[in-house]
């Protein structure tokens, strides 16, 4: 299949075209090149799924005339409607009853149909079904449910390039879109780059100068190594899995008090930088608890399922949130783990992928056997866990559970699975409605994905992780891999990342996320090598420059000639703030943290129930804990990092946007963080040091990773000599300058020349680089 | 349509946009880039604006005053006099028809009927009857379209809500504001297009939280942006103390020279957005506190809403600010108001939150007329859902609770192309609707229509599905519309 795949690829760009329609591409002309063959897959599918199955697709209770699309004998059979005619016939076009409609101007015949807003189909989509019919009218198994196949690398030309399997697949295709690659990026932005991506964090100048002063062949090798060995890998990690378990510190609904579900977030932190391979990850998470050797660490890893929110609402009907639960849970599996949108088929059929309403129901009923119950009582009788639980001593976290940071001895609470002795039933829920139970169903994986062999498999939570993780599972290894790819170059091989169906973008790479996918798992699906692996290729070591060149033929730099320039995500701008200045408390895990916080937002929304209606900011240390720690509220999600595109958390998330606002710019300048970092990394340069060119270096060289160009330090240091001018002549005031944060003021040194060099830090803070990964 | 697509490429739009623009970076003051207005999503507008609106609006901005813990309709607009009659009898069983009630009184023995405490009048052209609670509303009453049948699906505050407020009742999904934005973008470059404002009655409080004015799957420019009158009217948004405009200036100067110098080495057509982010920042510094200062307002005005103006987060408050918001463009302007949820003690505390909202709300309504501007503004005044009609707790002649009702309650539109008067009916009991019900997304459909977008054709495509406000249903009430 992949080789298919990458001949198709030229007409691909002119279907990337296609979608861009506004751009005034040649593609609105319908005049471009139609591809040497027509694949079904990559041309004709997404056409038809998005302008047809709604109304004749795989949902069987909406279909329109009795026709289905998707399926190709459906396809090809007579008509039920129009005696004599078909829908399809191989090699004729004009005897083909869809393309006689898709083709045809008036409005009582022609398809999609105007009341139906899709719009019609394009003179170029009208030209490639035509050549498809022509040559065969041939369907193929959608590419994302079929096992993927790990290929030879591909042949390319500059031969001199390539380091390792990933760039002769980059590379093949940029030299196909006659783009070439970047040079290798300097030393300064590739060791940023990497520290980012590894550890969250930047590096130190102890780091910046040894790697600057290292030439040797392995250099790289080996700081990306020395990196991978450190525990804020695991942090940096943990914060992307937060998002696909909605992780949060509150009940979420809208009383909204406090819950335990912290020593879950220690352990995926202790779960990534103990390398634990991602089919134990992904099997501890979902049935640990049903293991034949389950302990309280895969018990604990359980939590991933009950992460999500809980009604204290009083006088809610149980039975409709316990039903709410398992959607969540279902919803949160298949589109976290298997990359789909199964959550479609919760009301009737899915109407693009082969989903049905009972397949969505038979993958539920995994969950649906849990002890877990609708309702514990309103916020007056709030715990911090719900059951089933786990209770953990502190004998138990000293002797086994080290990994969990508790403040205090006593026993901790947390929600996990646990199952029911007596099978509980489980019914399609028609429209799906809570009290409306239909035809019983026996739990299933999804048939389409792969088939769920109950002589291999048990049916229960323990059998659908053996499914999800076995080597023939198509969707697994492909999405993780693809997730990690997204976090890297800030877009997946997939760009829906969270949709690997009919409807979801198709891959940019095909046959390098198969090779990956497969690679991953014949070497034991190993996080930190697959991730070593990516950063060692010389796709990702170039240089971010983008020529005009480069931006015009690819905007979005699919293809990759040039390394990737993204922003960093919302708790990663929280440490860079805190670690530069020095103020980055080291410690992992524990309760969540309150920082500070602009007064009475969570005042406004409470209604003054529970012990969260009142903000109670943390002191000390508390302060300054990396952006992960920040304390979830899920009905006030910390504001400052929702503007900067954060996840609210309500919901499994695999994907962040990447916005701009104003908002993000007031954040940056007034944000009190901010500003006493700015001031506690002034004082402690003037500390040691009084020459203020010398002091803008090393501020510089902390906060952007690299040295300043001449021009750089030459702007900065004249609005420090400003800034000190108009504080001299008393213009502006130095001591209420520096009045931020809790953290001590030196009184030792000179207020006039800290607080010049606090704003020139502080501007320094507002680069665009300062929170680039570039 | 073409939008979403728009929309979903709106990173790439900005690039190419800031690409033709940035080759001739160097030659441009930095401060006045011609970038798109950031908070219509950073696109280029009159690409967008092709195609939308899909017709004529009859209003350009919304004001929408939401009664947050669900007013009782029966103590305010839809008058039952048979409840006083059987005041303590039960509910028949042929009118409850076995619905499903909530946790708080399914396990009642008894659903004794609540006549109300309070005495109704008819008012105006319509002979619509409003409650003693509401003098003020009662005089503006030709300005109002009553809608007596609307009905949800949700029984509990939370996904009551949410539903109201993004057309599903859980779900991460955009809210109406995010929508309009999303479709209409901005009329004012300084402020955004959708703005929240909070306050709190005496009353039984329910919270309201952040998922409300959620962007959702959209861009977050058409996140709602919480807005307050007084001297900290959006978060983040004042210079600390020491710092003022020219020294801001000083160091936007110095800013955008530094990231000139770094968009000269990439190329990168964000960091020419990000040069024109601080630039809008700087001028909403200007714009904003011009807005929400409310103490320059005159004497009439403030004597019209209340003195209750004058102080921050109150309701009265926010219905001033959010009549200078919309004044200057802001296309949907959100209130919530909390305090109604009267399971018990009803009259007493109906009473408090009639006092902190009437005259604001009526107010509001004179206010926009006589500044011409009511034709072109809709104002919505409702909760998520309505009270019952039989008492929760202990019934005695002047007090009773009442539990959430979803089968009927009634919410009041004005303005914006709404026929005043009365729609539909409900039964003797004030329990089931005999006449023209309106469903949420009904109510929704109606709303965009009035804006001048259908709901069918608003939508935005995300993972695989094209979605909408109204999700799969709802139909414009033509009715309604004048």
């Amino acid at each position: 299949m992949s080789l298919r795949l990458v001949a198709c690829l030229f007409s691909l760009i002119a279907l990337v075209g296609l979608g861009l329609s506004c751009m005034g591409d040649a593609a609105a002309t319908g005049q471009e090149k139609l591809p040497e063959k027509v694949s079904y897959n990559f041309h004709i599918r997404p056409i038809l799924s998005d302008k047809c199955f709604k109304c004749h697709g795989p949902d069987g209770g909406h279909r329109e005339a009795g026709l289905r699309l998707d399926i190709a004998d459906s396809a090809y059979a007579p008509l039920k409607e129009t005696k004599g005619g078909f829908a399809l016939v191989p090699g004729k076009p004009d005897a083909s009853e869809l393309y006689k409609r898709i083709t045809s101007t008036d409005t009582g015949y022609v398809m999609p149909t105007p009341e139906s807003h899709l719009g019609a189909l394009t003179a170029f989509e009208q030209r490639l079904f035509k050549k498809w019919i022509e040559q065969g009218a041939r369907y193929e198994s959608h590419w994302a449910f079929t096992a993927p196949v790990k290929s030879k690398p591909p042949a390319v030309s500059d031969i001199k390039w390539p380091r390792n399997e990933i760039d002769h697949f980059v590379l093949a295709q940029m030299e196909e879109k006659g783009l070439s690659p970047n040079e290798e990026a300097d030393k300064e932005r590739l060791l940023k780059r990497i520290s980012l991506d590894i550890t969250g964090l930047p590096p130190t100048v102890e780091m910046m100068d040894r790697f600057l002063g290292d030439n040797s062949e392995q250099a790289y090798e080996k700081m990306v190594d020395e990196l991978l060995q450190k525990p804020q890998y695991g942090e940096r990690m943990a914060v992307h899995w937060m998002d696909v378990a909605r992780y949060a510190d509150s009940y979420g609904y809208q009383d909204d008090n406090i819950r335990t579900q912290w020593p879950w977030r220690d352990w995926v932190i202790h779960a990534f930088n103990n390398n634990l391979p991602y089919d134990q990850f992904i099997t501890w998470q979902l049935a640990g608890d049903m293991l034949p050797n389950a302990d309280k660490e895969k018990i604990l890893a359980t939590g991933f399922l009950r992460n999500h929110k809980y009604t204290e609402e009083g006088g809610v009907v149980p039975e409709e949130y316990r039903i709410e639960y398992l959607l969540d849970k279902t919803k949160t599996y298949s589109k976290g783990i298997l990359g789909i949108t199964m959550e479609c088929a919760q009301c009737h059929d899915h109407k693009y992928d082969p989903f049905s309403q009972k397949d969505y129901f038979s993958l539920l009923a995994f969950f649906n056997n849990t002890k877990e119950v609708g309702y514990e009582g309103d916020v007056s009788v709030s715990k911090p866990a719900k059951n089933p639980l786990l209770s953990i001593t502190k004998d138990e976290r000293e002797k086994m559970l080290q990994f969990i940071q508790a403040r205090d001895t006593g026993m901790l609470t947390v929600s996990v699975m646990g199952e029911l002795e007596k099978p509980r039933k489980t019914f399609v829920l028609n429209r799906g409605v809570y009290d409306q139970p239909g035809e019983e169903v026996q739990p299933a994986a999804v048939r389409a994905v792969m088939k769920f062999d109950t002589t291999h498999y048990e049916r229960n939570r323990l059998g659908l992780a053996r499914w999800t993780v076995a080597k023939e599972n198509p969707l697994t290894a492909r999405v993780f891999v693809n997730q990690l790819w997204q976090e890297i170059f800030g877009r997946g091989l997939v760009k829906t990342s969270g949709d690997f169906g009919m409807q979801g973008e198709l891959p940019s790479h095909p046959e390098l996320l198969d090779w990956l996918a497969v690679d991953f798992m014949e070497n034991g699906w190993n996080i930190k090598r697959l991730f070593k692996q990516i950063l060692l290729s010389a796709t990702y070591r170039q240089s971010a420059k983008a020529t005009e060149k480069k931006i015009r033929i690819d905007p979005e730099n699919i293809y990759l000639s040039h390394g990737p320039r993204t922003r960093l995500g919302a708790e990663f701008i929280r440490d860079m703030y805190l670690a530069s200045s020095g103020l980055l408390a080291p410690e992992i895990g524990g309760p969540s943290v309150k920082p500070y916080q602009p007064k009475g937002i969570w005042e406004a929304t409470t209604s003054g129930r529970g012990v969260l209606a009142v903000y109670r900011q943390d002191h000390g240390d508390d302060l300054y804990r990396r952006g992960l720690y920040t304390f979830i509220k899920l009905t006030v999600p910390p504001p400052g990092m929702i503007m900067f595109d954060a996840s609210n958390r309500d919901q499994c998330e695999v994907k962040r946007l990447k916005t701009n606002t104003p908002l993000q710019a007031l954040i940056m300048m007034n944000e009190p963080g901010v500003l006493e970092a700015s001031r506690v990394l002034a004082q402690r340069l003037l500390h040691d040091q009084k020459d203020a060119s010398a002091n803008i270096r090393t501020a510089f060289r902390r906060i952007i990773c690299r040295k300043p160009t001449a021009n750089e330090e030459k702007i900065l240091l004249e609005y420090y000599q400003e800034q000190i001018a108009l504080f001299e002549a008393k213009k502006l005031d130095a001591a209420k300058t520096i009045k931020v944060g809790e953290y001590p003021v030196d009184n030792t040194l000179d207020t006039k020349q800290l607080a010049a060099l606090m704003k020139t830090i502080s501007t320094i803070y507002n680069l665009e680089e300062a929170i680039t990964k570039t | 349509m073409e939008k979403e697509h728009l929309e979903s490429h709106l990173s790439i739009n900005r690039r190419r946009f800031l690409t033709s623009l940035g080759m001739g970076l160097g030659g441009v003051a930095l401060g006045s880039l011609l970038v798109p207005d950031m908070f219509s999503g950073g696109v280029d507008e009159e690409t967008v604006m092709a195609g939308l609106p899909h017709f004529a609006p009859r209003a350009k901005r919304i004001i929408y005053l939401f009664q947050n813990g669900a007013p009782s309709q029966l103590d305010l607009f839809d008058y039952k006099p048979m409840l006083e009659t059987m005041h303590g009898q039960d509910l028949p069983a042929s009118i409850r028809m076995g619905q499903r009630l909530t946790g708080m009184t399914a396990n009642q023995a008894r659903f004794p009927l609540a006549g109300s405490y309070f005495k109704f009048n008819q008012y105006g052209q319509a002979r619509a009857w409003i409650s003693e609670l509401m003098p003020h509303t009662a005089r503006v009453v030709d300005d109002l379209c009553f809608v007596k049948s609307m009905y949800t699906e949700a029984i509990n505050h939370d996904p009551a809500l949410t539903f109201f407020q993004t057309g599903a009742q859980v779900g991460n999904r955009p809210s109406m504001g995010a929508w309009l934005s999303y479709g209409l973008g901005s009329e004012n470059k300084n402020l955004p297009a959708f703005c929240v404002l909070l306050s709190k009655g005496k009353g039984n409080g329910q919270g309201v939280y952040s998922k409300l004015w959620t962007n959702g799957f959209l861009d977050s420019v058409h996140q709602g942006v919480q807005f307050s009158s007084g001297d900290n009217p959006v978060l983040y948004l004042n210079n600390p103390e020491a710092i003022d405009k020219a020294d801001r200036r000083r160091m936007l100067d110095k800013l955008a020279a530094l990231n000139h110098e770094s968009y000269k080495e990439f190329g990168d057509p964000e960091i020419a957005a990000k040069i024109q982010q601080y630039e809008m920042a700087y001028r909403m510094q200007t714009a904003v506190p011009e807005v929400t200062d409310l103490s320059r307002e005159p004497e009439d005005i403030v004597k019209m809403y209340g003195p209750d103006c004058l102080t921050p987060g109150t309701y009265a408050a926010n219905c001033l600010l959010a009549r200078k918001l919309s004044e200057n463009g802001v296309r949907f302007v959100q209130l919530y108001h909390q305090g109604w949820d009267g399971h018990d003690s009803l009259p007493g505390q109906i009473k408090g939150q009639c006092l902190d909202t009437d005259q604001a709300s009526a107010a509001l309504i004179t206010d926009l007329k006589q500044r011409g501007l009511l034709d072109e503004t809709l104002v919505i005044w409702g909760g998520e859902f309505g009270r019952t009609n039989y008492c929760q707790g202990v019934l005695t002649r002047d007090n009773y609770g009442r539990d959430h009702h979803p089968r009927c309650f009634t919410i009041w539109m004005a303005g914006g192309g709404i026929k005043p008067g009365v729609y539909g009916e409900t039964d003797d009991f004030g329990y089931n609707i005999v006449n023209n019900p309106v469903h949420v997304h009904d109510f929704h459909a109606t709303v965009l229509h009035l804006m001048g977008l259908n709901h069918e054709q608003l939508t935005y495509k995300h993972l695989g599905r094209r979605y909408r406000l109204t999700d799969v249903a709802g139909n414009v009430v033509k009715d309604l519309i004048a």
